[in-house]
């Protein structure tokens, strides 16, 4: 069984997911059930092979059906892949937790639904993490974007619209990632990542080399939402039901990161043409930072602001990719992790207030201090750490990438990211100001015409009443399952932050590329 | 001289430049369309022309069909087209089927809430509610 | 140089008292507690005070026999470790910052449950917070864990200063964080490029980065952005603005915090860069020193003259802290033994006797809400025990021997000529001479002028007393205005607010007779400027030629 881990870890929510619509005609605690367990499995299976991983000292080369590459296609563990594919299957597992509410009220059958989309698009992430094959890739990306355009059509009527712009641009971008791996293809007659990367070195100056390589780029960077072509994130993020978005915002366009970093480092090499076009994206993600700060400081609706500063966060990424040293790089990986729990944190917390409050603009926030304190206390301690403050997990990832840019004399970089910090910090005092302030709660908030649940629009929100619970007294603020992934989660931003150092020299360290420049 | 440098490249690259104008018809029709099936036709034509790419990669001159019949053996490989492209294409071109699909089903829903499936006006529709 | 190294826990142990207080104190906090229930969660901070003050002095012996008292480093990040090293100037600091907190905490039991704020456990929880960040910065090893405790600091006392909750109250928040984040990013660039420069070396004496190899405009620039970073906290000129705006506070936070933990870690900061990361002699190579000397001399006076023309008590106290600060400051720039000795002296002998000042403004507020200079006539009578602390620390703040500010003033002035800048001698007396004029006036006002009652009699009269007089009126006051509390329904302070802060004076005025006395702060300043100048310019026959 445990030879078999890797495949497992993508087969398990892929089967469970196919499954699932049928154990929920059964019974629906059971099938819930089935889902979670098939949820831990996953972790259990990720937190294994990486531990594995790092005990061997080199990476788990798996053959799928025992073709050895480059026939077969092969999947591949190393550190890096480990730590992608326990950070996916921690967050289905917390949003699935997080899901139990507000999928309660729900028809048999929306159920199933919901548990099919989610777990295949756990599936497809977990695929493309692991895989060691460039078409691989490809099919794994677009099974979780396809799963992933149905959740998010799931959210009522305005999400349909976005979730239908996020497939025409989604299925655009897998088409550049297609048509690049098939000039990379045609090149080196091989799909095989390590394959290619032994082939690639000599051939990467051409114009196909070229080619390829803005295709891959150009493609992932649509799904990375790298301003400019960060259009379909927000309004995907603003109309998205919470339980979806907190995975969906954790995740998705992380992987999509992950998958940039493998091909430029490990299956091209960061010369000629990755180099000329990674400088690029440095200076696009540079733009975007600012970008999607600013654009933040402006928004009044909350989840609008966090979708925006997704934009400028998921940029420090790209950021420490087009740096490229190993600080950097370092830096890079740490806030995919960084930015991953902190971001799914947020939007869990904004999914929870909406759900006590009814509400979503920061104008509507005041007070909500005392109606939720232990949640606004650990919102606190997200937004201190996407702001920067030490000893939280947020700051390490800024630190490495500072140290990166100041090495690489990049101090154009160094200044982004200075300035970024303070626009974060406008952006979220404002919210706090307005949350712990003492006013009065406004008495009647009426619930938006756009629903927030799952598939029916017309069912219960309208008829939810506005809880005030003047303090806690013995009843939670929010339901437990709502409530514990936002401790477990706050609780994880200031213990990683402590101890990332065990986490930089232990995992991350081997994360990074064999050839750097 | 001139004329042979590019009737080398227009003729000797045909196939090359049909896909490459698909690919650009259908990246068109994506950008300029203000019909939402529109825009979903012209993925599909620009997911077409990937695939093509793909096939004609694997295509050599005269070669045949990379399929064994029962009575063969495999003999010289040099007398088969690529396979491997091609079986990569097929699973492309049901991903490109379950895109489809599932646009088809997402400009339903949103044919049955705002009535129409332009985008301006749908958007309009939206700004009201 | 023997330092020898004694490994301990006790570091890690005095930042986590109050971070564990902090958390009681909101974990024990329910709204609609019972008055017995509220002051056990009060009393948390109080034991949490005490606790500290008695694991910081464990670690003052081996600290005096000349070495240090560690902590094991925990890594966190690459090659960087956290970790705590106690030597003796910021044992000297984290001796100032939880001796006081002890004096602190029990008046911010009398003011805050006189004046009824509300929502105190965050206020107490955040207070105990700010005093773990304030000792994790004096027991800071190496640059980045002083800058996370740095952060930390600011962030903490955020919420101390919107306290009050309104209009004004986050508005100057707003303006706080604003400076203060700046700062710490600025900082941020300044220690990731040091680290850069000179990977895994922490704070030594005499600073290392002289041996970096980078270029002078290099060490500049950083040297700008590390004084930019500590300045902001330090209150220099014109970094200065975020520190009256910060009145808006209640008077514990203005009295602890900006008198002691959040100002005098600035200028701890900038002790710790111009003596352990540049150096004295690198200070002087690259003309930064004269320069930071420079903006220390007009921030000392500049400040003394805004506080003349202010009339709100708490402000024109501010004012005057950002003045005395550039003492430190101006110690630090001149970097010669007497200079250091008279600086580091400083952060302790200002800090007791502006929490003095603090405390009594606060106490007046509170018992006859009276905010303004102008309002203050006659109050000494009212409350005279209160003034005379006001007294004996305004006595203290100027200069005059046999109190503390003297031990230091004294020190700098030594400092200056060995520094082969006399002419720094003049801008201590010039502002010895404008402290005298915007305190004792308050002084006189207090005790001989009319009462607050519909008299509007001339105040005109509280010119610049001369020094004498005000002296011996100080020396006739035990004996004659006691006797006036009761008068009315104001009074004398509580006794919550009135003890510590006598305990303050007296302090003030102890530690200028015996300087040394109790915690050894005087001795800790001498071995601390040794260190940081052994082996430099000054290490053959004293005076420099320059």
């Amino acid at each position: 069984m445990t030879a078999h881990l890797p495949i497992l870890m993508a087969i398990i929510p892929l089967l469970v997911g196919m499954a699932a619509p049928l154990l929920v005609l059964l019974s629906a605690p059971l099938a819930r059930g089935v889902v979670l367990l098939a949820a831990l499995a996953t972790l259990g299976c990720s937190a294994a092979t990486l531990i594995r991983v790092l005990d061997a000292g080199r990476a788990w080369h798996y053959y799928l059906a025992g073709w050895p590459p480059p026939w077969g296609i092969e999947y591949v563990i190393d550190p890096l892949s480990g730590v992608m594919t326990t950070l996916v299957s921690f967050f289905a597992l917390a949003a699935l937790i997080y899901a139990g509410p507000y999928l309660e009220a729900r028809r048999a059958l929306e159920k199933g639904t919901f548990y099919a989309l989610f777990l295949l698009t756990v599936g497809g992430l977990m695929g493309m993490c692991v895989t060691g094959d460039l078409f691989n890739l490809f099919v794994f990306l677009e099974i979780c974007s396809l799963a992933a355009y149905a959740l998010i059509a799931a959210g009522g009527r305005r999400s349909l619209v976005a979730a239908l712009r996020y497939l025409i641009i989604g299925s655009v971008a897998a088409s550049m990632y297609l048509l690049g791996i098939g000039y990379l293809y045609v090149m080196t007659g091989s799909l095989n990542m390590a394959d290619v990367a032994t082939l690639l070195p000599p051939l990467l100056d051409s114009p196909a080399g070229i080619l390829a390589v803005v295709l891959i780029a150009a493609g992932l960077a649509i799904k990375v939402a790298l301003f400019p072509l960060h259009g379909w994130l927000p309004d995907t993020y603003s109309y998205t039901p919470a339980p979806v978005l907190g995975f969906i915002a954790a995740v998705m366009t992380k992987v999509s990161a992950y998958a940039l970093y493998r091909i430029f480092y490990f299956v091209a090499e960061a010369a000629g043409p990755v180099s000329a076009t990674l400088e690029v994206l440095g200076w696009l993600a540079a733009a975007g930072i600012l970008f999607g700060s600013i654009m933040a400081i402006a928004q009044r609706d909350f989840w609008r602001m966090l979708a925006y500063s997704s934009v400028g966060q998921v940029a420090y990424i790209i950021l420490g990719l087009a740096i490229g040293n190993s600080l950097a790089l370092i830096g890079a990986v740490l806030h995919i992790i960084s930015h991953a729990v902190v971001k799914g944190l947020l939007f869990f917390i904004a999914g929870s207030i909406k759900w006590q409050t009814g509400t979503r603009r920061i104008a509507d926030f005041a007070g909500l201090a005392r109606q939720m304190p232990l949640t606004m206390g650990i919102f606190l301690v997200a937004a201190m750490s996407m702001i920067g403050v030490p000893p939280l997990i947020g700051f390490f990832g800024k630190w490495y990438l500072v140290l990166g840019s100041i090495e690489a004399g990049a101090w154009g970089f160094v200044a982004v990211l200075i300035i970024s910090t303070l626009l974060t910090a406008v952006y979220f005092f404002r919210v706090i100001e307005r949350v712990y302030e003492l006013d009065k709660l406004r008495p009647e908030i009426e619930y938006g015409s756009e629903a927030q649940g799952l598939p029916s629009e017309t069912s219960e929100t309208a008829g939810r009443p506005l809880r005030v619970r003047p303090g806690t007294g013995g009843r939670l603020e929010l339901p437990a399952t709502m409530l514990v992934p936002v401790i477990l989660l706050g609780v994880s931003v200031i213990l990683l932050g402590i101890y990332n150092e065990l986490l930089v020299t232990n995992v991350i360290q081997y994360a990074l590329p064999w050839r750097l420049p | 001289m001139f004329d042979g440098v590019v009737a080398y490249y227009l003729t000797g690259y045909t196939n090359w430049w049909l896909i490459a104008i698909l690919l650009l018809i259908g990246f068109w029709g994506i950008v300029t369309q203000q019909n939402l099936l529109k825009k979903v036709m012209a993925l599909n034509v620009m997911q077409v022309a990937v695939i093509l790419f793909f096939l004609n990669a694997g295509q050599k001159a005269g070669t045949t069909l990379g399929v064994l019949r029962a009575s063969e053996k495999v003999g010289d490989v040099s007398a088969y087209v690529n396979p491997l492209p091609h079986a990569l294409m097929l699973t492309a071109i049901v991903v490109a089927l379950a895109i489809t699909g599932v646009a088809l089903a997402l400009l339903l829903r949103v044919y049955r809430s705002y009535g129409t499936l332009e985008e301006p006006e749908v958007f309009r529709r939206m700004q009201q509610q | 140089m023997n330092t020898e190294a004694l490994l301990s826990n006790v570091p890690l142990l005095v930042v986590s008292v109050s971070a564990v207080a902090a958390g009681l104190i909101l974990l024990l906090n329910r709204p609609g507690l019972s008055a017995r229930r509220r002051n056990v969660r009060d009393l948390v901070g109080v034991v949490a005070a005490l606790g500290k003050f008695a694991l910081v002095l464990t670690m003052l012996p081996p600290v005096l026999a000349g070495g240090v008292v560690e902590s094991a480093p925990l890594y966190i990040a690459k090659d960087i470790a956290f970790y705590f090293r106690v030597d003796a100037f910021g044992l000297l600091f984290a001796l100032l910052s939880s001796s006081l907190w002890v004096i602190v905490s029990v008046y911010s039991l009398g003011y805050m449950r006189s004046l009824r704020y509300g929502h105190e456990a965050g206020f107490y929880a955040a207070f105990a917070l700010s005093l773990s960040a304030a000792a994790g910065i004096a027991m800071a090893g190496n640059l980045l864990t002083f800058f996370v405790f740095f952060e930390i600091l600011t962030i903490a006392t955020y919420p101390l200063i919107v306290h009050r909750r309104n209009k004004e109250a986050v508005y100057g928040g707003r303006e706080y964080m604003v400076y203060l984040l700046i700062a710490g990013q600025l900082l941020l660039i300044a220690v990731a490029w040091t680290h850069f420069l000179a990977p895994g070396v922490g704070f030594t004496p005499g600073g290392f980065l002289a041996e970096t190899g980078a270029s002078t405009l290099a060490l500049q620039v950083l040297f700008v952005l590390f004084i930019l970073g500590v300045g902001v906290k330090a209150a220099i000129i014109p970094l200065h603005g975020w520190l009256p705006t910060a009145m808006v506070a209640p008077t514990p936070v203005s009295a602890l915090l900006h008198a002691v933990a959040v100002v005098k870690a600035g200028a701890f900061g900038v002790v710790r860069v111009t003596g352990f990361v540049f150096g004295p002699e690198l200070l002087w190579a690259l003309g930064a020193g004269l320069i930071l000397a420079c903006f220390a001399a007009v921030t000392i006076i500049f400040a003394s003259l805004k506080a003349l023309s202010e009339n709100h008590l708490k402000r024109r106290i501010a004012y005057s802290t950002v003045s005395q600060l550039s003492y430190i400051v101006l110690g630090a720039a001149l970097a010669s033994p007497a200079a250091l000795v008279g600086a580091m002296f400083h952060i302790v002998a200002h800090g007791y006797m502006k929490i003095t000042l603090f405390m009594c403004a606060g106490a007046i507020y509170a018992t006859a809400h009276k905010e303004y200079v102008s309002q203050l006539d006659g109050i000494g009578r009212k409350m005279p025990y209160t003034m005379g602390a006001f007294a004996v620390a305004a006595l203290a703040i100027t200069g005059m021997p046999f109190f503390a500010g003297f031990v230091s003033k004294w020190n700098l002035g030594v400092g200056a000529v060995e520094a082969g800048l006399p002419i720094f001698i003049a801008v201590l007396i010039g502002s010895a001479v404008l402290n005298v004029g915007y305190f004792f006036p308050v002084v006189f006002q207090a005790y001989f002028g009319r009462c607050l009652e519909p008299e509007t009699h001339a105040v005109a009269a509280a010119a610049e007393p001369a020094v004498p007089a005000a002296a011996t009126a100080h020396h006739n006051h035990p004996g004659g205005h006691a006797g006036q509390e009761g008068h009315e329904d104001q009074g004398e302070a509580r006794p919550l607010m009135l003890y510590p802060l006598l305990v303050t004076a007296a302090a003030a005025f102890l530690f200028g007779v015996v300087p040394n006395f109790g915690m050894h702060f005087l001795e800790l300043a001498e071995i601390a400027a040794r260190e940081v100048t052994q082996g430099g310019l000054w290490s053959v026959g004293g005076g420099v030629s320059r």
